[in-house]
C-alpha cells in the first residue's frame, strides 16, 4: 500500500496572515508564525510532518503563497534504494 | 470616371467612413444624425468591407465600445448629437487618458438640455476646451460642406492614428441634413490584425511570448508619474498646435474687415462677403477648419491688416473667446450669434458687421476730419 | 531500508503538485488579507493557462477593488470606466471575434452604475464571459452600501443597516440576467472552502469553453467576502458569508445549457 507524504512551502513574504489555510488542513499542519514578515504579517508555516499533500490550503490561499509537494512514500523509497 | 453623387451630409460622412477602411461603428439614434447609422445599416457595410455596425443601448455604451475597439488598434467611431455627446464625455475622457485614436461626430443641435433639433454651434466649448474631466484636448474638425463631411472621415482617422488622439468632427444639423454633390474616393482596404500588430505594437491583441503584456489604462496613483503622463499629453497637444492647423482664407488678401466663422456660419459669411464686396466693401472671411488646433497665428497676422473682426456663430459667443485671445486686443472683435436653432441670414450678418465697424468708422472719420480711426 | 523521507527530498520540482500559476505576475496582490479576489484571479488564470489561452485573451478590468487587476494578470488588459466593462468587452469581441474576452467586475460596477451595460451585453448574447465578484459592499471606496448589500446590513452609508423601505432591496442581478435569452451559462459560486474553489474552477472552465464554442454570454458570479468592509477577521467574514449571504444568494448553477 502506497503511503502518501506531502509538504508545503509557504512564500512567507507573499503571505498576508489571513489564516484561511489553517482550518482547512485536516492534519493541523499549519499554524501562524510568531515572527512577522516584511509587510508585518504573522505568516503561515508548517508545524508538523503530517501533511498528506491534499492541497486544500493552497486552494483557499488568496495570495497563492503555498506550493504543495507530494510523494508516494513506498515508490519513492523504492526508487531511491 | 469620377464617382460623384448627391448626398446628405450625414450619409456622405457614413460613406466616407466605409471608404476610409473603418473597422467598427457603435452608435445610438438621435436627431439630427440618425442617418449615419441608418446609412451604414442600409449599405450592408458589414458585407461591403466586413466593418462592424452595432446599435448600442446608449451613447455611454457606444463610446465605451469605441474604447474597447480602439484599444485593439481598430479604426472605430461613434456619432451623435449634442445631448448624446454630453453623455459620452466620460468615455471621451478615458479615451484621452489612454491616448486611444478614434473618430467622433457631433451633428450639433441647440441646447441646453433637450433644447431643439435645429442646428446650432453651441457645443464649441465642449469640443474644444475639453468637455470631460481632466486636462486634455481633441483635434476638432469643422466641416462646412457635404464634401467635407465625406473628406473628414478619412482625414479624421488619419490624424487620430498619426497622433494617437480622438478626432471630433464638429458639424451641425444644417450640414448634416443638407444635400450637395460629393466626389467619392476609392475604397481603402481595412487593416488586417497582423498589420495592426506590426504598426501599433501598443494594442491589446493578446500577449504573445515575444513581448510583455499590453495594458490600456488611464490610472496611475503615483502623482509623480501622473504628472509625467500629463506633461507628455500636453507636449502632444503643443505639437499638434504647431503642425496641424487648418483654415481657409476667403478674400482675405485685401480685406479691411473680417468675418471669422466655421461650419454653417462660414457659409453664411461667405455669402455676406460676396454681398459686401458687390457694394465695394473690402470684407474677408477666415474659416477655421481645425477648431483645435485653432488658427491663432493666422488671426494674429490678419489683426494687423483689418480694422475689425466679427465672429459669427450660432451660439451666445464661444469661439469669439479664442478669436480675442488670438488677436490679443490688436483690433476690435465683436460677436454676433443666433440661438435656439436659428440660422442667421447673409444680409443680417453683413448688416451687423457694417453697424459695428464700418458705419462707426465713417462717422468717426468725418468727425476727425477724414483721418481714419486706427 | 529507511522508513522516512526528508522535507528536502519531498520538496523537489518533480514532486510539486500545486503552485501559483505563472500567468499571475510577481506583483503582490493589493487586496486585503483573506479577500476572495485573489483566489478568483488565480482560478481564472489557472484555466487560461490550462487551456493555453494567454495569447488569445483580452481582459477588461473594472473600477473598484480590482481596478488594478492588470497588475496581477499576465495578459493583455484594458481598464474600463466604472460599470462600462461589458460595453468595452463588446467593442473588443465584435472586432476581435477570435479572441477570448472577459470582464472582471464587482457588485457596484456591474449591478449599480453598469446595470445597463450588463443587461444589454447579456441580452445581445455577446460572446464574452463576465466574472462577477459580489461581496455586498463597496470595498475600494471604504465600505459603502452596494446594490447587493443585504437588508439591515450595516455599511458606511447605511450605518444603521440597509432599510429597504428607503434604500431599496438588494439586486439579484444574476437571476435577472439568467432570464435573458442571450445568456448561455449562468452560475453562482464561492471560493472560501477547498470544495467551493474546485466547483468555482469548474464553472470558470465551462464559461470559457462556451465562449470558445461561440455560445453567447457566460456569467459566473462569485459570492465573496469583504472582511475590511464588514469589519471582521477573514475567517469570521467567511462564516458570516455562509450564514447570511448564501441564503439570499444561493450557490449553484442558475442557467445551464439544455
Amino acid at each position: 500500500m502506497a503511503k502518501v507524504k506531502g509538504e508545503i512551502v509557504v512564500n512567507t513574504e507573499r503571505c498576508k496572515g489571513c489564516q484561511l489555510c489553517v482550518p482547512v488542513c485536516k492534519e493541523n499542519v499549519i499554524a501562524m508564525s510568531e515572527n512577522l514578515n516584511g509587510k508585518g504579517y504573522h505568516f503561515a508555516q508548517s508545524v508538523n510532518d503530517e501533511c498528506n499533500g491534499c492541497i486544500n490550503c493552497a486552494l483557499v490561499c488568496p495570495d497563492g503563497a503555498i506550493t504543495v509537494y507530494r510523494v508516494k512514500l513506498n515508490e519513492s523509497l523504492k526508487a531511491a534504494s | 470616371m469620377k464617382d460623384i453623387r448627391l448626398m446628405k451630409g450625414n450619409e456622405a460622412f457614413a460613406e466616407g467612413v466605409i471608404r476610409a477602411g473603418c473597422d467598427g461603428y457603435f452608435g445610438y439614434p438621435i436627431t439630427p444624425q440618425s442617418e449615419v447609422l441608418e446609412y451604414l445599416a442600409a449599405q450592408r457595410a458589414d458585407e461591403r468591407t466586413g466593418m462592424v455596425v452595432l446599435q448600442a443601448e446608449s451613447e455611454i455604451a457606444s463610446i465605451h465600445m469605441v474604447y474597447g475597439g480602439a484599444a485593439c488598434g481598430k479604426k472605430v467611431l461613434t456619432s451623435s448629437s449634442s445631448p448624446g455627446i454630453s453623455l459620452m464625455q466620460e468615455g471621451i475622457s478615458f479615451l484621452a487618458g489612454t491616448e486611444l485614436p478614434c473618430l467622433l461626430l457631433n451633428v450639433v443641435r441647440g441646447g441646453p438640455g433637450l433644447g431643439t433639433i435645429q442646428p446650432s454651434q453651441s457645443d464649441y466649448f465642449q469640443a474644444v476646451k475639453g468637455g470631460g474631466h481632466g486636462d486634455y484636448k481633441m483635434i476638432v474638425l469643422a466641416p462646412a460642406s457635404v464634401q467635407e463631411m465625406y473628406d473628414f472621415a478619412k482625414l479624421g482617422f488619419d490624424l487620430a492614428f498619426k497622433h494617437r488622439i480622438q478626432v471630433m468632427i464638429l458639424s451641425d444639423g444644417a450640414i448634416g441634413q443638407m444635400m450637395e454633390k460629393v466626389e467619392l474616393d476609392d475604397q481603402v482596404p481595412r487593416m488586417t490584425n497582423e498589420e495592426i500588430i506590426q504598426k501599433y505594437p501598443w494594442t491589446t491583441t493578446g500577449k504573445t511570448p515575444d513581448r510583455e503584456r499590453n495594458i490600456i489604462t488611464s490610472l496611475d496613483l503615483n502623482p509623480v508619474r501622473q504628472e509625467i503622463i500629463n506633461r507628455k499629453l500636453q507636449e502632444k497637444f503643443k505639437k499638434i498646435q504647431e503642425t496641424e492647423v487648418r483654415f481657409e482664407r476667403i478674400q482675405c488678401d485685401d480685406a479691411e474687415y473680417l468675418f471669422v466663422a466655421y461650419g454653417s456660419s462660414a457659409r453664411i459669411c461667405q455669402k455676406a462677403v460676396m454681398l459686401g464686396r458687390a457694394r465695394g466693401l473690402k470684407i474677408g472671411l477666415l474659416r477655421p477648419i481645425t477648431l483645435f488646433p485653432f488658427p491663432s497665428d493666422e488671426l494674429a497676422k490678419l489683426s494687423k491688416q483689418v480694422h475689425g473682426i466679427l465672429c459669427v456663430e450660432m451660439s451666445a459667443g464661444q469661439m469669439v473667446e479664442d478669436v480675442r485671445l488670438s488677436v490679443n486686443g490688436a483690433v476690435p472683435v465683436e460677436h454676433y450669434g443666433r440661438l435656439g436653432g436659428i440660422i442667421p441670414a447673409p444680409d443680417e450678418v453683413l448688416h451687423v458687421l457694417e453697424e459695428n465697424f464700418i458705419n462707426e468708422t465713417m462717422i468717426s472719420e468725418s468727425a476727425a476730419g477724414g483721418e481714419r480711426k486706427s | 531500508m529507511p522508513d522516512t523521507i526528508t522535507r528536502e527530498e519531498i520538496c523537489q520540482p518533480e514532486n510539486m503538485i500545486y503552485c501559483r500559476t505563472p500567468l499571475l505576475t510577481d506583483a503582490p496582490l493589493s487586496y486585503c488579507p483573506g479577500c476572495g479576489h485573489g483566489t478568483a484571479h488565480r482560478l481564472i488564470m489557472e484555466v487560461i493557462e490550462e487551456m493555453n489561452l494567454q495569447a488569445d485573451t483580452i481582459g477588461v478590468a473594472p473600477v473598484g477593488c480590482s481596478v488594478l487587476a492588470y497588475d496581477f494578470l499576465d495578459i493583455d488588459m484594458q481598464q474600463a470606466a466604472h460599470g462600462r466593462a461589458p460595453a468595452v468587452a463588446t467593442g473588443i469581441k465584435r472586432l476581435m471575434p477570435d479572441k477570448f474576452v472577459f470582464t472582471y467586475q464587482g457588485d457596484g460596477d456591474l449591478a449599480a452604475i453598469g446595470t445597463g451595460e450588463t443587461i444589454h451585453a447579456c441580452n445581445r448574447g455577446e460572446n464574452i464571459t463576465i466574472f462577477f465578484v459580489n461581496n455586498g459592499i463597496y470595498g475600494m471606496t471604504g465600505g459603502q452600501m452596494a446594490p447587493t448589500t443585504l437588508p439591515n446590513m450595516k455599511t458606511a452609508t447605511s450605518p444603521f443597516g440597509r432599510d429597504v423601505q428607503t434604500m431599496g432591496y438588494p439586486l439579484k442581478i444574476t437571476e435577472l440576467i439568467a432570464m435573458l435569452p442571450g445568456t448561455y451559462f449562468v452560475s453562482r459560486q464561492s471560493v472560501h472552502t477547498p470544495a467551493n474553489v474546485r466547483k468555482a474552477k469548474k464553472a470558470i472552465e465551462k464559461a470559457i469553453s462556451y465562449q470558445k464554442l461561440n455560445k453567447g454570454l457566460s456569467f459566473v458570479e462569485i459570492v465573496s467576502n469583504c472582511n475590511s468592509g464588514w469589519k471582521m477577521t477573514p475567517l469570521e467574514s467567511n462564516k458570516w458569508m455562509e450564514e447570511n449571504m448564501f441564503s439570499f444568494f444561493p450557490l449553484g448553477d442558475i442557467k445551464v445549457p439544455k
